[in-house]
């Protein structure tokens, strides 16, 4: 199945050259999980603090499980805030 | 002991400056500036006073932290009555101006009165004097700093000044200080213009006394290493700055964007922290590097440079060079509000809003509503001087600067703000504000403690009042869901009171990002006399939210000024996860009066304020 995913911030070094805003799609298996699409790319998990599915959060305890679906779109941060 | 214990009464009508004592006694119930400035305010004037008048005061104000080694200890504040909300203002800013002015041997100034004629202070050391400031009425901030620099021939002066926003009473007006830190909300710089004070240049050669200076120096010391460690305050704050939230903002559906019709605007991958480092054809970026405020070992902030190609600066001088921004909250009102997606425009206008003194949210989100009006018919080119005022549009919200800026044409109707400008063409429900006060950059719709926090804060529409994002979004200190009522009132409760301390110490409460309130509590500790325990600064935190909110309450303000525009309550957000949820203000609103000890109408209680000793 197709999903898109979108690396930011100091994560976008994992994305491949030339990546328009931050977005790509990638092919991965029926169900994959959240660690295992970010794998795709070498992200490792303990660099990705804030990770949403189509604006939805993630929490850590659950990526390794939480079950991904057609056109799904998942955004991952690293230890970020501001205001 | 962390005090001078001296303040510089500034008296602008009899022209004179005299040393008074620091009341300890309000110190050691207020801590220190933005709650010990607020406490001096409450008891020297009317809270029904017309902010504009010779009867409001100015009061600048440092805290106990402020010019010790403790970092991000460089915070000031200025605090009076606001003329953008009637409320308390208590606008609070960086860079090196209030270590500067605690070197000078000063902990606050309470300038009082209006000058005859435009005047500046200069204070040096123990000596402070008014002197005349003909020459630089009309200049804006960059200038006035270079000229007084020049003038007393000394590069270690500091200052804190307005542009002719503040001189003309723009009702936004900040006070800038080391060219683009500002205490920017609530119209303080036009509370300063109305004095005819142009500027406080400052130059201090003496130290900050501590009252345990070994136990001072172990805190602070192991306080440097949790920011250094910690991944936000250690890495992604000084590598991303804040901007790195716009995309978080728009992917989770909480940019607000077209004065807060829509909750995602397509353009925000375009003027976040990604695109201030994405190369341009020339190989140059928008961002030049990062900076620290004074003491500061995070180094947050922007310094970014415009490309000389771009429109904005191609038949320009000084906007060339590189200078602060753009930081989120800026980035957000003048591009996802107005829905302008040229990353050099949101910069070069960032500029102008430093060189001329205003707040960039309130300017930003005025336009949005300007806009709005002229999308609807409510306003046309006729009153906007030939402008096509549409969203989107980089030329108007640039030209719209200038105006404001130079106090020129419509410059003038946006000047006054959202409220004033959407009740003048007659639609209010335009205005996008909390007591008068335009949104910063979270639609409360996603996240609805911020919905709370945001009726609530004291000084009208703010983030930095209760920062509930940081739970609701981040996890700090514990993750909520942001589309829970459940907990929110609690949490906002928690966040302001906390947040009361941290602005009332001298630090940014950016470091609260890794530190506790216990990290601030030992620093505090070390520095002050006095046994400072946890307790007594949650306490005080508490305290200072209800002075804050008796000042309110006595200056006309009720509980009908703790809501949200009825865009927010009822317009369902379109897209997003927060697709189809209102801000649901009513929910939480009695729990929070409840909790903190005020009655069904959000008066607090005899009762709280017994316990409170107010």
């Amino acid at each position: 199945m197709k999903v898109t995913v979108k690396l930011f911030a100091l994560l976008e070094k994992y994305l491949p050259r030339d990546t328009i805003d931050q977005t790509v799609e990638v092919d991965v298996t029926d169900g994959a999980s959240p660690h295992v699409v970010l794998a795709k790319f070498g992200v490792p998990p303990q660099e990705c603090h804030l990770l949403l599915v189509n604006g939805c959060f993630v929490l850590p305890s659950e990526r390794d499980n939480f079950v991904m679906r057609e056109n799904d779109a998942l955004a991952a941060w690293p230890p970020i805030a501001g205001g | 002991m962390a005090w001078h214990k001296k303040i510089l009464r500034v008296n602008l009508s009899k022209g004179t400056c005299e040393s008074e004592p620091l009341n300890l006694k309000w110190a050691g119930k207020y801590i220190g500036q933005r709650g010990l400035g607020t406490k001096y305010l409450s008891e020297e004037i009317d809270p029904k006073v017309d902010p504009l008048s010779p009867e409001n005061k100015l009061i600048i104000a440092t805290g106990p932290l402020t010019g010790t080694a403790a970092a991000t200890g460089g915070r000031w504040s200025v605090i009076c009555k606001g003329p953008l909300t009637g409320a308390i203002a208590a606008s609070n800013s960086g860079g090196y101006f209030g270590a500067e002015l605690k070197f000078a041997g000063w902990d606050m100034i309470i300038i009082e009165g209006r000058s005859d004629k435009p005047v500046y202070l200069f204070v040096q050391d123990d000596k402070a004097q008014l002197l005349p400031a003909d020459d630089l009425w009309g200049q804006d901030v960059w200038e006035t700093e270079e000229a007084l620099l020049a003038r007393h021939q000394d590069p270690q002066i500091k200052v804190a000044a307005i542009g002719k926003a503040g001189e003309i009473g723009c009702m936004y007006a900040c006070v800038v200080n080391d060219k683009h830190r500002a205490a920017g909300r609530s119209g303080v710089g036009a509370v300063m213009g109305s004095k005819n004070l142009k500027a406080i240049a400052v130059r201090g050669t003496q130290g900050v006394p501590v009252a345990n200076p070994a136990e001072f120096m172990a805190a602070t010391t192991e306080a440097k290493k949790v920011l250094a460690e910690d991944a936000v305050t250690g890495q992604g704050l000084p590598a991303m700055g804040t901007q790195v939230i716009m995309n978080v903002m728009n992917e989770l559906g909480g940019l607000p964007a077209h004065n807060h019709r829509d909750v995602q605007f397509d353009g925000a991958s375009k003027i976040g922290a990604e695109a201030m480092i994405l190369p341009r054809p020339d190989g140059s970026t928008n961002l030049v590097k990062n900076q620290a405020c004074f003491g500061c070992t995070i180094a947050c902030g922007r310094i970014s440079k415009i490309s000389p190609e771009h429109f904005t600066v191609k038949n320009s001088g000084k906007e060339w060079g590189a200078s602060g921004g753009l930081e989120y909250e800026s980035a957000w009102a003048f591009g996802a509000d107005t829905g302008v997606d040229d990353l050099d425009a949101l910069t070069y206008v960032n500029f102008l809003c430093n060189m001329h003194g205003m707040d960039t949210i309130s300017f930003g989100a005025t336009v949005a509503a300007a806009m709005e009006l002229f999308e609807i018919g409510a306003i046309t080119t006729k009153e906007t001087g030939g402008i096509e005022l549409k969203f989107g549009s980089a030329e108007a919200l640039v030209e719209m600067a200038l105006l404001v800026g130079r106090g020129e044409g419509f410059g003038l109707d946006i000047g006054l703000g959202s409220k004033r400008l959407c009740e003048k063409y007659s639609k209010p429900e335009v205005a996008m504000v909390v007591k008068g006060q335009e949104f910063p950059a979270y639609d409360p719709r996603a996240m609805q403690g911020m919905a709370l926090g945001y009726a609530t804060s004291n000084r009208g529409a703010c983030h930095l009042r209760g920062y509930t994002v940081s739970a609701e979004v981040f996890g700090v200190p514990v993750k909520m869901e942001p589309s829970a009522t459940e907990g929110k009132a609690e949490i906002t409760m928690a966040f302001q009171n906390a947040t009361s301390v941290v602005d009332s110490a001298g630090i940014c409460s950016f470091a609260t990002f890794a530190w506790t309130l216990e990290d601030v509590q030992k620093q505090l500790n070390a520095d002050l006399e006095g046994d400072w325990s946890l307790e007594r600064l949650l306490e005080t935190g508490e305290r200072i939210w209800n002075l804050e909110r008796q000042f309110n309450l006595s200056a006309g303000l009720t509980k009908a000024d703790d809501t949200l525009p009825a865009r927010l309550l009822k317009d369902a957000a379109k897209t997003g996860p927060a697709k189809g949820k209102v801000a649901e203000l009513g929910k939480m609103l009695p729990e929070y009066y409840e909790l903190r000890g005020w009655t069904p109408d959000g008066v607090p209680t005899n009762a709280t304020l017994d316990r409170l000793a107010l």
